[in-house]
């Protein structure tokens, strides 16, 4: 299912055995007044599932946006894969292998659902102006976009998005979108995904199906992902290790076991300050 | 599969479209010249007239249309680019022995470095692209646009040398271009304007002269058969661009350029390059329509001519290369020419006499319910022209509010070079 | 704070603004130069005196323009390209009055109507100045106002109001549409060419003796510069100390606020559109008043010296558009120290292009309606 161009067979997976995939070191963010991330820490360790909640507000969204470059933090650090990309503009990150969805879809509405798949690939040699004009390059263009062509009607297959696929994408139901937003990042050949609320307005049984595909990657692929959900079941199910955010900072982390466990999970949850 | 997730359009029907647009086109134009009382020489370079503006028309729409509607760049510096085309072409191929002199290189070199000069200003102009959003944009490409033509206007550098070179812009009186490159053909010395034909001219013009073809038009429209070609090759290039994964980041920039970076598109080098290649089409759309002309001004620069490209554009569908080149035919002909066209035949069949010297005079007329001094006002040329610019108004007024995808920009273009709703059948794909 | 710690900050400062730093280093270095000028006396004390004067007409000319273009900018949230020509609008309808006013009686009602063009209209024998028809000049501004606060709604009402969902660039281009509509028929109506307006002879003026030489103020300066000012008092008041004004000002920070919070937003885009034409009516009279002359593109062709005022003082800022548009007209005229005539414009939009990238905010930077 991933595009061939850009598997490396003999590559399981990236991220050494002693450093975890992604290092988050005491990043903080403020607007004015309002201070959105404050000094928060965590490691997302290659090949897991690892869940990522907190009540409204915790600073789950801006956190991803400080990790993947979107917003750059004013203070900390961010190391993926052994590397220093604190800096580093969202294209940088993404083409490291650190792909993202966003909490709203972001669908290219004026482009059908195979364009917006197709669009995700790395390195596509079609993205350089001559090759696409140039007679003999064109040709080994358009071999590649047959590969992903492919790829790209596999995934929507799986995502049961395929009887969609001509359509322009601003006419898809909310569900829809946020499949869609799967697809591409898939379809990216991520080493790690950071999903944000990937599964809102899905049916339960594609649900299922999709956990079940997410537990494959990671198991035969080496895929990690950082997951984002307000379905409490998804989480504790299928996630471990959880992290806990509140308030823009990380409150606790473990086996879902432990953190359902942990009062200070609750209180924060209720509402109202936690104690240290 | 159905055609809805075809890759690239469909060559021939566009192909057929574009036909029947030009065909449509030349009945009219014939009909209405006949109509005129026109004889064989006034209906073919009436042809002529309408084939050269569409032409240059659809190569600058094209240019444009890969600037904003591909990639949303919204650009109304567009004069300044064509400007920066044609001067650069003129200080390069202008003869050292005119008034304000260039350095007499052969033309080839001079169209060459004027696109190149205007690609070179289109990666300067991209900069602030990289930052700035929509109508901040369009702000600064109109501001450039005008600081291009007020320094090519400036006494300043009306002369000037460089290194024992003399050159020149002509400040605000305009510099001489090289002759018609087309008249090589026709005439044994193509730069002296009574020059004998060349042996291959005099049989041709012996012919056309025979049917009552004059020679000036007979070369006017090898020019503009040259121009199609042009056409042909940029629409070629384009379909090529956009067609393509480079066409499809570009589509996603406009779309929402957020998800771009996000799916690892470095988009600054895409509006880049954009720029780069649009600004040299634009450069070279202006060559080819400045060059038979004989002289550059910076009155030919001024921000009305990007906002009648703009205009075609919008007509044609923005997004659409087929588009474009339509859009670009039909403002030519009927909105830029069609009004004149109009008033000629209006006046030879009504009679109208003398226009009044003012709109109050014509209307005080209205009360003794005479309606023939305001037409006579109306039709006069210069009101026409004005009138003509009202219409423009209306039009694009018009078409924002109801039909801002024009003519073509329904259709779904799916960026990519091939049928992307076709699957391979063969096997052992893994 | 100690010494380590405020150089700290100022290295800070100007690591994260390079671009700002540069700005203020080449401001220095021109003053400093200018003053060297002024002390080798290759500039007079009253060559700048009459640039700096010079340089305030211009400038509160294009401000009072800007202001009416800073207002729709900000509360309907797009660049209006009509803008030059209302100004225009303004300045027509205006003189058109005041002409009549003027000559009512003394010269036929068709030339007057029509400002000369092809009649023969002697302005010197109409003679029309602030201090020899001062009721003429009055009725002509006030008429300003009105025809293009009434213009500006008219073409909100017929263009822009069915477009209010849609995005920026859509008003942008509509706007590109109605200024063409307007400045062509305004040429239809017309004709182009440039007539004369005010009897040059009858307008005082004085020489004002400074330094080694003299500047020289007419009277017609003096009344732009009066009115503007007066007017630009007049629109604070209004944006100060009235509810219209008020929720303007709310407006412009939110739209989606004012909604929630009732204020009635159409009757406030009503308000802009009224109180920004009659402004702009009043600076496009204003302007020909003090040049004598009037020409059917005139507005068009400052709207790009307008958008850099506004942009420079802050894109929606009302007072921004002041500041800025006295900012232009004075360096525009302080440069001719060192540029000559025909470049002034282009280091103008330059500096409006540097804004841009460096600072969108503008100097009054935040700043919004007020």
């Amino acid at each position: 299912m991933t595009p061939e161009t850009t598997r490396d067979e003999a590559d399981v997976g990236p991220g050494s055995e002693t450093e975890p995939l992604l290092q988050v070191r005491d990043i903080s963010k403020r607007y004015g007044g309002i201070v959105a991330v404050d000094g928060a820490s965590f490691d997302v360790e290659q090949g897991t599932l690892t869940g990522l909640i907190g009540p409204n507000g915790a600073g789950k969204s801006t956190t991803f946006d400080l990790i993947t470059g979107n917003q750059s933090p004013d203070a900390g650090q961010v190391r993926f894969d052994g590397q220093d990309v604190t800096d580093d503009r969202p294209d940088e990150v993404a083409q490291r292998g650190l792909v993202r969805t966003f909490q709203i879809a972001r669908e290219l509405d004026e482009m059908t659902v195979l364009e917006n798949v197709m669009l995700a690939p790395r390195n596509q040699i079609g993205e350089t102006l001559w090759r696409s004009v140039v007679p003999v390059a064109r040709d080994r263009v358009v071999d590649q976009e047959r590969d992903l062509r492919e790829a790209a009607w596999e995934t929507l297959e799986f995502l049961e998005l395929d009887h969609l696929a001509g359509e322009y994408a601003g006419t898809l139901s909310g569900g829809q979108r946020k499949l869609l937003e799967l697809a591409r990042v898939l379809m990216t050949d991520p080493d790690m995904i950071l999903l944000d609320e990937p599964l809102a307005g899905v049916n339960p049984t594609l649900e299922t199906k999709l956990l079940d595909r997410l537990h494959e990657l990671r198991a035969e692929e080496g895929l990690t992902f950082l997951l984002v959900e307000h379905d409490m079941d998804v989480i504790m199910n299928h996630c471990d290790p959880v992290i806990v955010l509140h308030q823009g900072a990380v409150l606790t982390q473990g086996s879902p076991a432990e953190v359902r466990q942990d009062e200070r999970v609750l209180e924060a949850y209720l509402g109202g300050e936690v104690d240290e | 599969m159905s055609s809805e997730t075809a890759g690239g359009t469909d060559g021939r029907n566009d192909a057929v479209l574009l036909l029947g647009v030009a065909l449509g086109l030349y009945a009219l134009f014939t009909v209405v010249s006949v109509l005129l009382g026109y004889d064989l020489n006034g209906i073919v370079n009436t042809l002529r007239r309408i084939t050269f503006l569409s032409a240059i028309y659809a190569i600058l729409v094209l240019a444009l249309n890969l600037q904003w509607g591909y990639a949303g760049l919204f650009n109304i510096g567009v004069a300044g680019f064509m400007a920066v085309g044609v001067y650069t072409m003129a200080m390069l191929s202008t003869s050292p022995t005119s008034t304000f002199p260039g350095l007499g290189l052969p033309l080839p070199i001079g169209i060459l470095g004027g696109v190149l000069a205007a690609a070179l200003l289109g990666v300067i102009a991209a900069l602030p692209a990289l930052r700035l959003r929509g109508d901040y944009l369009a702000i600064v490409t109109l501001a450039f646009a005008e600081i291009i033509r007020r320094t090519y206007r400036s006494p300043v550098l009306e002369e000037f040398s460089i290194a024992g070179l003399d050159l020149g812009t002509g400040g605000s009186r305009g510099m001489s271009l090289p002759e018609n490159p087309i008249r090589i053909i026709f005439y044994q010395t193509p730069g002296d304007p009574a020059s004998d034909p060349s042996a291959l001219g005099a049989a041709i013009f012996d012919f056309s002269s025979g049917l009552g073809v004059q020679p000036s038009v007979v070369v006017g429209w090898v020019y503009a058969i040259v121009l199609l070609v042009g056409v042909a090759g940029v629409y070629w290039l384009l379909m090529r661009v956009g067609f393509s994964p480079f066409g499809r980041v570009l589509k996603a920039i406009r779309e929402d350029e957020v998800v771009a970076r996000a799916l690892g598109k470095d988009t600054r080098w895409f509006k880049i390059k954009t720029f780069a290649l649009g600004c040299a089409l634009m450069g070279f759309g202006g060559i080819l329509w400045r060059l038979t002309g004989g002289y550059v001004a910076t009155s030919m620069f001024e921000p009305i001519y990007t906002f009648y490209i703009f205009v075609a554009l919008i007509i044609g569908g923005a997004g659409s290369n087929t588009g474009s080149v339509i859009g670009g035919a039909v403002f030519a002909s009927l909105l830029f020419q069609g009004p004149n066209f109009v008033k000629r035949l209006v006046t030879e069949y009504v009679a109208v006499g003398s226009p009044p010297n003012t709109l109050f005079d014509a209307i005080g007329a209205l009360g003794g319910l005479d309606v023939t001094p305001l037409v006579a006002y109306t039709l006069s040329d210069v009101n026409v022209a004005a009138l003509r610019l009202v219409l423009l108004g209306v039009v694009l007024v018009y078409l924002i509010q109801n039909r801002p995808e024009g003519l073509l920009g329904h259709r779904k273009e799916v960026a990519s070079p091939i049928d992307l709703g076709e699957r391979d059948r063969q096997e052992g794909q893994s | 704070m100690t010494e380590r710690e405020s150089g700290n900050r100022a290295l800070t400062a100007v690591r994260d603004r390079p671009l700002l730093v540069v700005f203020a280093a080449i401001v220095l270095v021109l003053t400093l130069d200018l003053l060297r000028r002024l002390l080798t006396g290759a500039v007079g004390t009253h060559d700048l005196a009459t640039y700096l004067w010079n340089g305030a007409v211009l400038g509160l000319s294009i401000g009072l323009a800007g202001m009416g273009l800073a207002m729709t900018y900000s509360i309907l949230s797009f660049a209006n390209f009509a803008h030059g020509d209302l100004v225009t609008s303004g300045a027509v309808a205006g003189w058109i009055a005041a002409f009549l006013v003027a000559g009512w009686g003394d010269f036929a009602a068709e030339a007057l109507v029509h400002l000369g063009g092809p009649f023969p209209l002697n302005t010197n024998t109409l003679g029309i100045s602030v201090t020899s028809t001062p009721v003429a000049i009055v009725v002509g501004l006030v008429v300003a106002a009105v025809a293009t606060a009434v213009l500006a709604v008219v073409v909100d009402r017929v263009v822009y109001k069915p477009m209010r969902d849609q995005s920026g660039i859509s008003l942008l281009i509509a706007s590109v549409g109605v200024a063409l509509a307007i400045r062509y028929l305004l040429v239809f109506t017309f004709q182009a060419g440039r007539r004369g307006l005010t009897a040059g002879q009858q307008t005082p003026s004085f020489s004002v003796p400074i330094g080694g030489g003299t500047i020289s103020v007419n009277a017609h300066q003096l009344t732009l510069v009066v009115v503007a000012a007066l007017l630009m008092l007049g629109t604070h008041l209004v944006l100060r100390h009235t509810k219209l004004g008020t929720a303007m000002r709310a407006m412009a920070d939110n739209e989606n606020l004012a909604r929630v919070t009732g204020i009635p937003t159409e009757r406030v885009v009503l308000t802009t559109w009224l109180l920004g034409g009659a402004l702009t009516g009043a600076a496009g009279y204003l302007i020909a008043l003090e040049r004598g002359t009037l020409t059917m593109d005139f507005g068009w062709l400052l709207l790009l010296l307008i958008f850099a005022a506004v942009i420079l003082g802050g894109i929606g800022s009302v007072y921004g558009a002041m500041v800025g548009g006295i900012v232009i007209g004075v360096s525009s005229r302080l440069s001719l120290v060192w540029l000559p005539e025909s470049f002034i414009v282009v280091a103008a939009f330059l500096v409006m292009i540097a804004m841009l990238l460096v600072r969108p905010s503008g100097l009054m930077g935040g700043v919004r309606t007020a």
